[in-house]
């Protein structure tokens, strides 16, 4: 029998292996491709032919990257899941379960009996491997020393699973509080054991003997180690061989394509020659000729601030510090606001240190000979920066920013930043800001992707930038987010396309995806102004200032410090809010600087926020409190009218009373329609003699409880958050379980369309049923029933759930008439309150916040604490509900039809006629009717003049993006003043 | 040239422009939308189906919409806004049209969406026609007639056939192309029908359908070469269209495999259907309730008559819509018939008992009610029917090809593996 090759070909490298006829590996090799697919296969065969030459072998591909190769080749191929199942089974002995990580996709098998059942990731939850090269340049290591990171570890941090995108949203905000490396890393893992489990589990268990496939599962032992303490495993089987296992899964079948490994290298050579690029996803070139080139270099030279020597300068200087998400910059400018010394520098996953660095750099240059009469911070880390170095105050980035662009264009109608992590953009009118557009969470990250991309393919980020300048057919890799960019370039490669064809691919994307996603304009010179600053870091890439130009149709200016503008406006506003002396740490101070951190969770409510204490010689600064009470700071802000924690206690205060006799126990869970329905479901058993038995308060400890049974990993957290609550409730002693299917909610007004619940909302219970096997389908109550009509609610509950509680139809229409009263009662208490809180913010002159969204939302883990966090910030805040009966807003461009959207665009409408009050839109992401709603309410706003102002949520639980849209919002409701 | 009247931001599709107008349709289901063509045309409208497929297109349906919202939305918007920019008609001079459902998915409301995009384009002027049965947006220049609705009806009938049979023959097929070619013959015969105004309009031709699938029945067929037989069921729009799903029945068949893709007739029989369930569960009108009764036994009828014929000539009998609803007890309530709701759980349980367990589940990435009565079935499916072997795909503007293929491919190694 012939010698039989498997060569698998993965997103980022390329594995071979050649077996005799008794299945023992002769040979075996495993490399990073690098992307050039072709060449490295050659270079691999090549080598394979030293050893075995002349031979005829067998050869079968397999992994999606040769895909279309051995297609091309008409070689044999093999799915790599199967291949993996063929070389599990070669193994002899039982598996119950076999998880395989790769660098762009996840799978999972579950071998039971007979039947095997494979998974893979869904399109959201791409790019593991991916994810720790990106998380390791973010730390500034290589995967492997993340591993011994990780070693060390302290303290879990919950960090988003959802995504990459999601999960690095978590991760900055750490390290700018200043969070170890060694938690972090560990964190890391933990985020993708959630990912794997909530992603591909659905439903079944990882237990029994599990295999652990692919490179990070293979040369990671601490990311093993978390798998196996968190899914508590005994028995784990990692092959000898586990970075080429699939390779050898592959070999063990080939059987169908003979040949010498010449005639093969001869097919690769051949094949590499065509051009099979698909051809309609090609943009158009950056550009068209060298003169277009030139022209373009020579214009955005001329955007210059001076710099001047800063060893021949005596006097006065203002210093800005911009501790950015990704990077810390540092601006030191004279009274004519030239620039006297600037720092650029990676965080390194430490901005203070970063800063300290700088700080002493400064001192030596300076001297005695010049003075730094203020200093300002801004960016993510701004509080955390003022705080050890003493800085005489912080200003809010945006202000920073249209500070630093007037300087360059003092008539500047729009600026856009890209930088590491997030997006911004402002409108400006009349010298004042009055549109802030900020990226949310999906669009994060665009900028360090290109960066860290770059790296994995062995350039700097300014070859890769300037590549993308030759390119003639950038290749479209579409602009939903990184995650779906990095596939997207997995195609490209796979398809041949060139390292300047993906660079120019990338900027396009980056573009497109602040076009289209962000900013939402079709025709940016119209909606915005010709009069453009483009800035942020990534915009130092040409390919990106150049594919904007082109995008937008016209020219915009690039100062020459796009990357240091945050930090050049700090120091700008420094000189303006000089006091006579500064209050940074001089050289004395630095030299006596220390800095310790320690982690904590604070206890002083149910938030518990995840506290990082930072010690500035002595000093305590604490970072991730949500209000002042984490800080320690006593204050009576919280006394502060708030419907979301009023509606939240009194949601909760529908307790059975421990005196009284029942007739059994019901669970119901704290989730999605309870949020609205609770005073009827709670009234309407507790007439009929049932004690109920609530679910505990959300939390992520919640989450996980249920994690494993979800369907589908696209879907909103308050749905993922239900199997939560329910594997909670089936640990308490209940008799029944009752979770009802309501498609149709209340009426509330005349002018709508129809009163529909979502379709999550209304029938999440079918997927609980359907998907949890901890439930007893025959005491989980689940009827279809409508509240609005007496007699048909009465019928549905006789149909559905009354073979099981023999209700009379009189004791029904009682307890109806109670329940529906409880509930009226409960809104007009909300709506009573809602009065007293506006009345209370009006009469104090008190900013007032309509934080819009659906009931659910006034879930602390839902909305994060966001409530809390604008309360300390001394903002009165209200619900939809609590004010939506005072408006109408009739003239809705859309179908009008579900009875939460009827009270956000009637509150919408009602709040944006009031002075000193405002709306911030919660929205889930995954909720696909917000796509909708988002751009209604936001015309209702504007209509009046109000800035509208959105924060996605998500399980991530960033804090800072909200912090900085919060506080810009802020600023212009004084601006429009 | 008609003059131009608004209601509110709505221009109004008026009578004038019944004559000069012409309509642009989306495409969406070729086996069905040709016909619409036709109708329409007999019925004195002048209509076109969009056949701009390139990739530009998606582009500009990103441009014009709110990029959460699901694919479909955003690629019926680009086919229209690439059609109008650069297909060469005489923009004074076309109307949209494009069909509402008014149910509780996002997806009712396309035409608002459609409107948006078109204020945001500066197209604002062009009538944008809604075709819907539940009196959404009426236009006094377009009705839809009881005759019409009997033409519809056939057409629909038609294209189910079609789809059907197409996709049972081409895979053996001896004479390449044979079974293409015989498609637009047969297509061209049962246009004709639907054009006829008199008494013909009414009826179902019988004899014509006899014709029709016996024709098929003649083509020369190799059923030696055993394939894997695939169902795709999924969202409406991704199952149907080749412009949102990639191409996928291609795709299916170039791997290997021979395509069953249900009904669109049952999913128009079980929009009336849910207006009977809620109006009966919920409370409603009582008319209404019974004209849609009346309205699926009598649509039921045509379809068994053709479903008889179809199985006389040794095709694979369409199963009545009645028990096909009966497959999803148990499984899924009536009452969730949001977007596809129960019956597109039904359609995958009726695969498996036709013993095609292969299934691709197709949805928009983020489609709400594809959640639970797609991706939230597929468990308690598994559990009832452990040879079941489902794919889920998403399809999305930014979604790569080679993702969606190698899971396919895992499907399709499964079932070639499970044949043996």
């Amino acid at each position: 029998m012939s010698l039989r090759v498997g060569i698998d070909i993965g997103s980022t490298t390329i594995k071979a292996v050649v077996i005799n006829e008794h299945n023992e590996m002769l040979y075996k090799t495993y490399l990073r491709h690098k992307s050039s697919i072709t060449t490295s296969l050659i270079n691999l065969l090549k080598d394979i032919q030293n050893t075995f030459n002349g031979k005829k072998m067998f050869f079968n591909f397999t992994g999606s990257a040769s895909m279309f190769l051995a297609e091309g080749i008409k070689r044999q191929f093999t799915q790599e899941v199967i291949s993996a199942t063929e070389a599990l089974e070669n193994e002899g002995g039982k598996f119950d379960v076999c998880i395989e990580l790769g660098g762009e996709d996840a799978k999972i098998i579950f071998f039971s009996g007979n039947n095997i059942e494979q998974r893979m990731n869904g399109t959201c939850a791409g790019g593991t491997g991916a994810f720790i090269d990106q998380m390791a340049t973010l730390l500034d290591v290589d995967s492997a020393e993340v591993n011994e990171l990780a070693k060390n570890y302290k303290k879990i941090y919950p960090i988003a699973s959802r995504c990459g995108v999601f999960a690095k949203s978590d991760i900055q905000p750490l390290l700018n509080q200043g969070a170890t490396h060694e938690d972090i890393a560990i964190s890391i893992y933990q985020a993708i054991v959630n990912q794997t489990i909530a992603g591909l589990s659905q439903g079944r268990k990882i237990k029994g003997r599990v295999a652990f496939l692919g490179g990070p599962l293979t040369f990671a032992s601490e990311l093993r180690k978390r798998f196996i303490e968190f899914l508590d495993l005994e028995d784990v089987f990692i092959p000898e061989h586990g970075e080429v296992f699939v390779a050898f899964g592959a070999a063990l079948v080939a059987n169908e394509t003979e040949s010498t490994i010449e005639e093969l290298i001869d097919c690769v050579i051949k094949y590499d020659k065509i051009d099979r690029r698909n051809q309609k996803k090609t943009l158009k070139p950056l550009f068209e000729t060298k003169k277009h080139f030139s022209d373009f270099v020579e214009r955005h030279d001329q955007a210059k601030v001076e710099q001047v020597d800063i060893s021949n300068y005596e006097g006065n200087a203002y210093l800005g510090i911009d501790a950015g998400s990704t990077t810390t910059k540092l601006v030191l400018i004279n009274e004519n606001k030239e620039i006297l010394y600037s720092f650029y520098s990676h965080n390194k996953g430490n901005p203070v240190d970063m800063v300290k660095t700088a700080l002493y750099e400064i001192y030596n240059l300076t001297k005695d000979k010049i003075t730094i009469k203020s200093a300002f911070s801004t960016g993510y880390g701004e509080q955390l920066i003022k705080n050890a170095f003493n800085l005489d105050d912080g200003e809010v980035e945006t202000i920073c920013h249209y500070k630093a662009a007037k300087h360059f264009l003092p008539e500047v109608e729009f600026i856009i930043d890209i930088g590491g992590q997030d997006m911004k953009c402002f409108k400006v009118e009349n010298g004042v800001i009055t549109t802030i557009i900020l990226n949310e969470a999906c669009s994060s990250g665009c900028g360090s992707f290109i960066e860290t991309f770059s790296t994995s393919l062995g350039h700097t980020i300014e070859d890769f930038a300037a590549l993308a300048l030759e390119s003639d057919k950038p290749v479209d890799l579409g602009s939903r987010c990184t995650v779906f960019m990095n596939s997207g370039v997995k195609q490209a490669q796979a398809e041949g396309a060139s390292p300047s064809d993906i660079s120019a691919g990338l900027a396009y994307s980056v573009v497109k995806n602040a076009l289209y996603k962000v900013i939402r304009a079709v025709d940016v010179k119209a909606e915005f102004g010709e009069k453009i600053i483009v800035q942020g870091g990534t915009f130092y890439n040409n390919g990106i200032l150049r594919a904007f130009e082109q995008e937008i149709g016209t020219e915009v200016i690039r100062p020459n410090i796009a990357g240091l503008m945050g930090a050049f406006g700090a120091a700008l506003v420094a000189m303006e809010k000089q006091k006579e002396e500064s209050t940074i740490l001089d050289i004395e101070g630095l030299n006596n600087f220390t800095y310790k951190t320690n982690s904590a969770v604070c206890r002083k409510c149910s938030n518990y926020c995840a506290l990082t204490i930072n010690i500035f010689n002595g000093k305590k600064f604490i970072s991730g409190n949500r209000c002042d009470k984490g800080a320690g700071i006593v204050s009576d802000r919280h006394k502060l009218p708030n419907l979301y924690l009023y509606k939240y206690d009194k949601i909760t205060s529908y307790i059975s009373n421990k005196d009284k006799l029942y007739k059994a126990k019901i669970g119901i869970p704290l989730v999605l329609n309870m949020y609205e329905n609770i005073p009827f479901w709670f009234t309407f058993f507790d007439a009929l003699g049932y004690e109920i038995v609530y679910s505990n308060r959300s939390s992520k400890t919640i989450y996980e409880l249920g994690q494993e049974t979800i369907p589908s990993d696209t879907i909103c957290y308050p749905a993922k958050l239900v199997h939560g609550h329910i594997e909670n409730l089936l640990k308490k002693d209940i008799d029944f379980l009752f979770y009802p299917n309501i498609p149709y909610n209340f009426i509330e007004k005349d002018h709508r369309d129809n009163e529909y619940n979502c379709p999550i909302v209304a029938f999440y219970p079918e997927v609980i049923g359907a998907n949890m096997d901890n439930v007893d389908l025959n005491t989980y109550l689940d009827p279809y029933v409508s509240l609005n009509r007496i007699d048909r609610f009465i019928k549905n509950i006789q149909d559905s759930i009354n073979a099981k509680m023999n209700f009379t139809k009189k004791e029904l229409r009682q307890a109806y008439k109670l329940a529906i009263k409880a509930y009226k009662d409960f809104r007009d208490d909300v709506l009573e309150e809602g009065k007293r809180a506006l009345q209370y913010g009006i009469n104090n002159n008190k900013n007032i916040i309509l934080l819009a969204g659906r009931p659910y939302h006034i879930d602390p883990e839902i909305n994060h604490g966001i409530p809390k966090l604008l309360q300390s910030l001394g903002i009165v805040v209200i619900s939809a509900d609590s004010v939506n009966t005072y408006a109408d807003q009739k003239e809705v461009n859309v179908l009008n039809q579900w009875t939460y959207h009827t009270r956000l665009y009637d509150s919408a409408k009602f709040i944006s006629k009031i002075d000193n009050a405002n709306l911030i839109q919660l929205v889930s992401f995954g909720c696909g009717l917000d796509a909708i709603t988002t751009d209604e309410v936001k015309s209702i706003l504007e209509e009046n003049n109000k800035l509208y102002t959105q924060i996605k949520i998500d399980e991530v639980n960033n804090l800072g993006t909200v912090n900085i849209r919060v506080r810009s919002l802020l600023s212009t409701m004084k601006g429009v003043e | 040239m008609a003059k131009l009247i608004y209601e509110g931001t709505r221009v109004i599709f008026t009578k004038e422009m019944k004559k000069e107008y012409k309509i642009l349709i989306p495409s969406m289901a070729p086996y069905h939308f040709d016909f619409f063509i036709d109708i329409l045309e007999s019925e004195g409208y002048q209509a076109e189906i969009l056949q701009n497929h390139n990739f530009d297109l998606i582009n500009e349906g990103m441009k014009y919409s709110h990029n959460d919202i699901c694919v479909p939305a955003m690629l019926v918007i680009g086919q229209f806004i690439d059609a109008i920019k650069s297909g060469g008609y005489d923009v004074r001079k076309i109307a949209v049209m494009i069909s509402q459902t008014g149910g509780g998915c996002r997806a009712s409301n396309y035409l608002s969406l459609i409107r948006k995009a078109f204020i945001k384009a500066g197209y604002e002027y062009i009538p944008i026609v809604s075709f819907n049965s539940v009196g959404l947006e009426s236009n006094p220049g377009f009705n839809i007639s009881n005759r019409m609705i009997f033409k519809l009806t056939n057409s629909l009938i038609y294209g189910d056939i079609l789809m059907q049979i197409v996709n049972e023959v081409i895979p053996y097929e001896v004479n390449k192309g044979e079974t293409m070619a015989v498609y637009k013959e047969m297509h061209n015969l049962l246009a004709k029908s639907v054009s006829y105004n008199d008494l013909r309009a009414w009826l179902m031709p019988k004899r014509l359908v006899d014709k029709v699938v016996k024709r098929f029945s003649e083509i020369e067929v190799d059923r030696t070469v055993i394939k894997p037989k695939v169902g795709v069921v999924g969202e409406i729009y991704v199952k149907y269209s080749p412009l949102g799903n990639n191409d996928l029945e291609q795709v299916l068949r170039d791997e290997g495999c021979e395509v069953i893709t249900p009904s669109i007739f049952d999913f128009f029989l079980y929009t009336f259907d849910s207006t009977v369930h809620d109006i009966k569960k919920y409370g409603g009108s009582k008319l209404i309730m019974f004209s849609n009764y009346i309205t699926v036994e009598f649509v039921e009828r045509r379809k068994k008559i053709v479903a008889k014929i179809i199985d006389k000539y040794g095709f694979i009998k369409p199963l009545p819509y009645r028990e096909l609803k009966k497959l999803a007890k148990g499984f899924i309530g009536y009452g969730t018939h949001v977007g596809e709701g129960w019956l597109l759980t039904a359609e995958m349980i009726h695969l498996i008992h036709n013993k095609v367990p292969n299934i691709v589940c197709t949805q928009p990435f983020g489609c709400l009610p594809n959640h639970i009565a797609g991706k939230g079935m597929i468990k308690r499916i598994k559990d009832n029917f452990p040879e079941s072997n489902i794919v889920t795909i998403d399809y999305d503007t930014s979604a790569t090809e080679i993702n969606q293929l190698n899971r396919i491919r895992l499907m399709i190694a499964n079932a070639k593996k499970n044949m043996k």
